[in-house]
């Protein structure tokens, strides 16, 4: 089975996996993310469309209000 | 270190809770330039965890802070702007800095900030304050790293369960420190 690496988290790579399918087997609901694959940040514009390449590191930080 | 110091310009988005004890911390180490930004005048509820005081409310926050921050260091260029931010301020506000520190309170706020200072500006630091309501948990709070955005706190609680000064001032000067130590790392 080909993986990615969630925040450490271990799941099943697709063919053709975008950030927003990785989010969505993560159950990460919350809208207010800072995304990056690889050390590449993503835009939450292009969450759509940038392909997450197999054995991939993704890390998702939610931003929590307060300041 | 304070030459290096005198000789840097850090931006800070937001001088509320983050961004008045960030400034201060900065300015108290050394640095030559800051650029503050904020739309807010201080309100008696600011005053359990901002750097500001009772006879002040009522004064727009950006010229509040900057008269403190020059009372510390007469030397130091303060640049204020009184406005509400748009991402189009980032290039033309923030750009000359070498480092971002986001000091938004709203969550949706400090998400376009990152992404657009992050978009304009990949090879300089942002570094966001992120989870630093409530109280007590020290062993919570952390720096994670994203490439060159850092987030300081614990990235968990939310405004909504209140904030306290004590543990807003660590993540702000744990924001404060960390800029310091990259700023010695890149000059």
């Amino acid at each position: 089975m080909e993986t990615v690496s969630v925040n450490g988290n271990i799941i099943e790579w697709t063919e053709g996996m975008t950030v927003r399918d990785v989010l969505n087997v993560m159950k990460y609901t919350f809208k207010l993310l800072i995304v990056d694959v690889n050390g590449e940040h993503v835009k939450r514009d292009q969450y759509d469309t940038y392909k997450v390449p197999k054995n991939s590191e993704v890390n998702v930080i939610h931003l929590m209000s307060g300041g | 270190m304070t030459e290096r110091l005198s000789r840097s310009c850090i931006a800070v988005a937001g001088c509320g809770g983050i961004g008045s004890n960030a400034a201060v911390a900065l300015v108290r180490a050394g640095l030559g330039k800051i650029i503050i930004a904020d739309m807010d005048i201080i309100e008696a509820s600011n005053l359990n965890r901002q750097y500001y005081f009772a006879d002040e409310i009522g004064q727009k926050k950006v010229f509040t802070l900057k008269s403190r921050l020059n009372s510390i260091d007469s030397d130091c260029e303060i640049v204020t702007y009184h406005k509400e931010l748009v991402r189009e301020d980032v290039k033309t506000i923030f750009g000359s800095a070498d480092i971002l520190i986001e000091a938004f309170d709203k969550a949706e706020s400090k998400q376009w900030l990152i992404e657009e200072w992050s978009s304009l500006y990949p090879d300089k630091p942002v570094i966001s304050g992120n989870g630093l309501s409530g109280c007590g948990d020290f062993e919570s709070i952390k720096i994670s790293k994203m490439g060159n955005i850092y987030f300081c706190g614990d990235g968990v609680t939310s405004q909504e369960i209140g904030l306290c000064s004590a543990r807003v001032a660590i993540i702000s000067n744990m924001q404060a420190n960390l800029a310091i130590e990259l700023l010695m790392k890149l000059k």
